[in-house]
């Protein structure tokens, strides 16, 4: 692999769109008005985007600026980490599942069917519940659940690999199975697993935004993306710079999540084909 | 293939029991019960409550009774409703969701392949991008939000349809877009996905440089396999317009049992969420089975001999 | 037909055994009670058509109209009012409001399970004639027979339990179709004794969970009304649909409980107090509820009969002498700002409780420094810690009244009310009560309560915040509606104008 395919700018463009909104995720809250829970009890609440406040302010005057950018690193963090948790044990579970394939993958899929047929929500509930809502918690519970589909997507795709010419050369010349599934199964992946992450992470910043739609999200004064959008459509014919602030960093995060990946994809590809 | 479905059937019994008794022991052990209420019942009156639905047992008796009543095919009375049986609750209320869910997974998997597979076929071109970006929006929208425009601009600002309720078909378009949009977006983007790479194939250029129509090499050859993600992805698709049903039937004010299981869950109505626990659980289990069925189908390769 | 949107939806339309503010709506329409509620909210005769007290307010004897009919046609007597008040005591039934008429002679041993519901105090001497003898004076009582839960009930209903969509009433109207979470359709009851003065042959009753749905379904033409407005979307409602909003007093109190059981609210009042001056109510009231509700410098409501308000001086103080002696409290207590108080707000899961504690926990931060944590807690662990007092600091509470009485407020209070989650234990508030609810004299019922109310202030176990309001939307082709005080409506009073 050259270094050429990833200096294209369809790599470039939504990567640096990505890094100018992690930076300002990051050093936004300093450059704000005011911080993202100071309430002013003076002013007028729910105002409109200002000098003062470029993004106006929300319906208990706090500077929304500020809460998109600190709103901003939750979202972030919800969608690396649990992206992360979900990748690693998907892809495990389900190549291993795929490759050995007969008494082995049906264990392996019974128990994913029985996780999915946990129902999520519940499960979700439950845990807060119980354990309270820590943010770790969320973290954990949506990571634990996303894995699910990546095992399903990868261990159908390796079961399509294992009849590949390829794959029966390494096996004919005497390859074990673990190194035939580091060595040839998993970087065969790559493309349909570079898809699946790039839909992951939206998903679990979108999971931690339904969590706050049911009011089991982060802890306030704490915020995130999907807890502002959440508040902000409740009011989107009165204050509507509410809603259209965090739900553009939102969509624009995730799209240029997407295109990253679609062009990381191809940029992958082209050497191995 | 008999014998397969024979197995895969005999171990849905265990994997319901499995997810009942984890779903049963996790209820029992968060805090708060059925009867606690914002006036709190005399001491008296809620023991005499716990006593009649055996609440003053221990956990494990409980379950054994429930588990006595299930092969009875009795899913128990509901606490939170007076005088209603957990069952006519599924009864009345699945009809519902299943009506706005297989609207909304019909709409996105003919929407998203139809959509996916005319991005693939014009791969980098402005439509793909167009597309593309529009799935991407509609992945990227949740569905609270999407819910109360689709009502704003159909309902209030065109007048077209309710803004809610549930009385005649009407009613279930708004639900099953506003359920099916971000599916029909995930559906779009594996289509277009896979189909690119099939097209990428060496025997698709092959065929191609045979001189075949494109939308032939398409339709004919590339589209089945290219369609194996997808059919992967419809497992959790129905799981997820299941979840998704909870906000839509909120927002909509929709009789389904979506709203159910959060309510009898934050309610502690045990009964019911283990009813309603038991039903999705079969449900996922019996679609997973089916796509398996379709997986076999369409790629001979996997099918077990 | 008349379509009303009613919040959750009823758990039970068993007259005894449902609770809640949605069910109650629906009960009014399906019972009658001995006694009624006019639009305004005054005491009506209903099924009865007078009563007189007896025996120096001991007994109430009540006459019922001639003539009174189940919905189903057959005989409506005495009997079956004594036989519906005997099941809201029974404990059997298990009733939610079985201790509204404790006061019933041998109520409280009737509840325990002591005696027998037969030998509550309740007498029909004929068909027609009802007497119903106390333990102690109940001035109230005419109201409370208003109440859903004091409905008669149907002989046959005694024995067999009926469908849920299938009971007798002897309402204005009759349950015509229940689909859960769908709609409760009532039609015209024909055997209705005042039939003819009905104007609506049908209402609708539909669930509207979601109070931004509910909106958009009324603006949409679906409701004629509301069961309450989104407070997020009041300044909208304002301008667009003005004069269609109603905003009345209600009786129900939002307040902070404070866990005196436990530090750093235990034995600490000063403290309590600093907390208390540090709320600035007009704040809350105005600026997060858009005057969708008023100040409570007090806990019981104003408006409430033979009763007024007892607010603390300081709630007339400018805002910065209350801050400042706030401050100074908040040191004599024994905390600076290099040593900070800290405290955690506990609320359950809604977007006006949380708004509420953010500004609150503000609040409390700006003027003392405090370090406030937000706890939310999901409904029924929070009702589970807060019934504990062990995990709980501050918490949110409320109190909604059943019946028109400052007694009924005052009593939750007491060091053995079951809802006392503060933990408030006063012998000198407690025998106040004692001696109010002893006494038939609203004077001196009146001073003792106030006396009562004054005392708690001062110590602080609760930090009011304000009073509830009742709102609904209500569409111009509605006619009769009126506010009043236990936003009670009956639609048998209501007219629909014809286009």
């Amino acid at each position: 692999m050259t270094s050429a395919p990833l200096l294209r700018p369809a790599v470039v463009v939504p990567a640096a769109i990505l890094l100018a909104i992690v930076l300002l995720v990051v050093a936004g809250p300093w450059l704000a008005a005011q911080p993202y829970d100071a309430i002013d009890f003076d002013a007028d609440w729910g105002a409109a985007p200002s000098a003062a406040h470029p993004f106006g302010t929300d319906d208990l005057g706090r500077d929304l600026f500020a809460r998109v950018c600190v709103g901003g690193r939750l979202s972030l963090a919800v969608g690396f980490v649990s992206t992360l948790v979900s990748l690693v044990i998907g892809i495990a579970w389900g190549a291993v599942a795929g490759w050995f394939g007969g008494r082995i993958d049906a264990l392996m899929m019974r128990i994913v069917d029985i996780l999915y047929a946990l129902p999520f929500m519940f499960f979700v509930i439950l845990l807060m519940v119980l354990f309270g809502r820590h943010w770790l918690l969320i973290f954990v519970a949506i990571g634990a659940v996303s894995w699910l589909d990546m095992a399903r997507i990868v261990r159908g795709q390796t079961l399509a690999l294992r009849r590949q010419p390829f794959i029966d050369a390494a096996v004919v010349s005497g390859l074990g199975d673990a190194a035939i599934l580091i060595r040839h199964v998993v970087p065969n992946l790559l493309g349909v697993v570079i898809v699946c992450a790039t839909l992951t992470i939206p998903q679990a910043i979108l999971v931690e935004s339904f969590l706050s739609f049911l009011g089991l999200g982060i802890q306030e004064p704490a915020t995130s993306w999907g807890a502002l959008v959440n508040d902000g459509a409740r009011a989107m014919e009165t204050t509507p710079w509410g809603l259209i602030f965090p739900a553009s960093f939102l969509v624009l995060t995730l799209l240029a999540f997407n295109w990253l990946g679609d062009a990381l994809r191809a940029a992958l590809d082209a050497p191995r084909r | 293939m008999l014998s397969r479905a024979a197995i895969r059937l005999l171990t849905a019994v265990p994997t319901l029991l499995v997810l009942v008794g984890s779903s049963f022991f996790l209820m029992h052990a968060a805090p708060g019960g059925p009867f606690d209420s914002e006036r709190s019942l005399a001491p008296e009156i809620e023991a005499r409550l716990a006593a009649q639905f055996h609440l003053d047992e221990p956990a494990w008796m409980q379950f054994g009774r429930y588990l006595g009543s299930l092969l009875h095919g009795d899913l128990g009375p509901s606490l939170q409703y007076e005088g209603r049986s957990v069952a006519s609750l599924i009864a009345d209320g699945a009809p519902v969701s299943a009506a706005v869910g297989m609207a909304g997974l019909l709409l996105a998997l003919i929407g998203g392949v139809a959509i996916g597979a005319v991005a693939a076929m014009r791969r980098d071109g402005w439509l793909d991008r167009g597309l593309m970006l529009l799935a991407l929006l509609g992945l990227s929208l949740p569905s609270y939000v999407v819910a109360p425009l689709l009502i704003l601009v159909f309902a209030l600002g065109l007048d077209w349809l309710p803004a809610g309720g549930w009385d005649g078909p009407a009613s279930l378009l708004l639900p099953a877009v506003a359920l099916a949009l971000p599916q029909l977006a995930a559906i779009a983007r594996l289509t277009r996905g896979a189909l690119g790479d099939v097209l990428a194939a060496p025997w698709i250029r092959t065929a191609r440089a045979k001189g075949l129509p494109e939308r032939l090499i398409v339709f004919r050859h590339a589209l089945k396999p290219a369609l194996l993600p997808v059919l992967s992805w419809l497992g959790p698709a129905a799981a997820g317009l299941m979840t998704g049903s909870v906000v839509v039937e909120q927002v909509f004010g929709i009789p389904g049992i979506g709203r159910y299981f959060v309510q009898g869950a934050l309610n502690r109505d045990y009964t019911l969420v283990l009813g309603v626990v038991l039903f999705y659980g079969a449900l996922v289990i019996a679609f997973n089975f089916l796509v398996d069925l379709a997986y076999g189908a369409l790629d001979p390769r996997t099918r077990l001999e | 037909m008349l379509t009303i949107g009613n919040g959750t939806e009823p758990e039970s339309l068993d007259p005894q055994k449902a609770t809640g503010v949605s069910a109650g709506n629906v009960l009014r329409d399906l019972y009658e009670g001995l006694t009624g509620l006019s639009p305004i909210g005054e005491v009506v005769p209903a099924a009865a058509e007078s009563w007189q007290w007896q025996a120096d307010g001991q007994a109430l004897r009540l006459q019922l109209r001639q003539g009174l009919r189940w919905s189903n046609g057959d005989r409506l007597t005495a009997d079956d009012y004594v036989a519906g008040l005997r099941r809201l005591l029974d404990p059997a039934t298990a009733s939610g409001y079985a201790n509204l008429l404790v006061a019933i002679a041998h109520g409280s041993e009737v509840i325990a399970g002591r005696a027998p519901p037969s030998t509550l105090g309740l007498r029909a001497e004929d068909e027609r004639t009802l007497v119903i003898e106390l333990d102690r004076p109940l001035p109230n009582l005419p109201a409370l027979l208003a109440h859903p839960a004091a409905s008669p009930i149907h002989p046959a209903e005694l024995t067999a339990n009926p469908k849920p969509e299938a009971r007798i009433g002897n309402g204005a109207y009759r349950l015509a179709e229940w689909v859960l979470q769908s709609r409760i359709t009532l039609v015209r009851n024909r055997h209705y004794w005042n039939d003819s003065r009905t104007a609506i042959g049908e209402v609708r009753y539909l669930p509207t969970e979601d109070l931004n749905s509910e909106l958009k379904r009324y603006r949409a033409g679906e409701l004629d009304v509301t069961t309450s407005v989104p407070a997020s979307q009041a300044r909208w409602i304002r301008r667009q649909l003005g004069p269609e909003l109603h905003v009345a007093t209600y009786l129900g109190s939002y307040f902070y409980g404070l866990n005196l059981t436990r530090p750093p609210f235990a034995g600490n009042r000063p403290l309590r107090q600093a907390l208390s001056m540090a709320i600035d109510r007009e704040v809350i009231a105005t600026k997060v509820l858009h005057d969708l509700a008023a100040p409570a410098w007090s806990f019981i409501p104003p408006g409430i009969r033979d009763y007024s308000p007892q607010a603390p001086d300081w709630a007339r103080w400018p805002r910065s002498q209350r801050e400042s002696e706030a401050r100074r409290l908040y040191a004599e207590a024994g905390y600076s700002i290099a040593k900070p108080l800290s405290v955690e707000i506990r609320y359950n899961t809604s977007d006006d409780h949380k708004r509420i504690a953010v500004v609150i926990a503000a609040m409390w931060k700006q003027v003392l420094g405090a370090d406030v944590k937000l706890v939310n807690e999901e409904w029924k662990v929070f009702l589970q810690h807060r019934r504990e007092r062990r995990d709980t600091q501050a918490f949110r509470n409320t109190w909604i009244a059943d019946s028109d009485d400052a007694l009924g407020f005052a009593e939750i209070l007491d060091s053995r009310h079951p809802r006392n989650d503060s933990g408030y234990a006063d012998a000198g508030y407690d025998a106040l009560l004692l001696e109010a609810g002893r006494s038939n004299d609203t004077v001196v019922r009146r001073a003792k309560l106030e006396a009562a109310e004054r005392k708690m202030l001062d110590d602080a176990p609760i930090l009011p915040i304000y009073f509830y309001a009742s709102k609904h939307l209500v569409k111009p082709r509605v006619e009769g509606w009126q506010d009043n005080i236990l936003d009670w409506h009956y639609s048998k009073d209501l007219r629909l104008r014809a286009h």
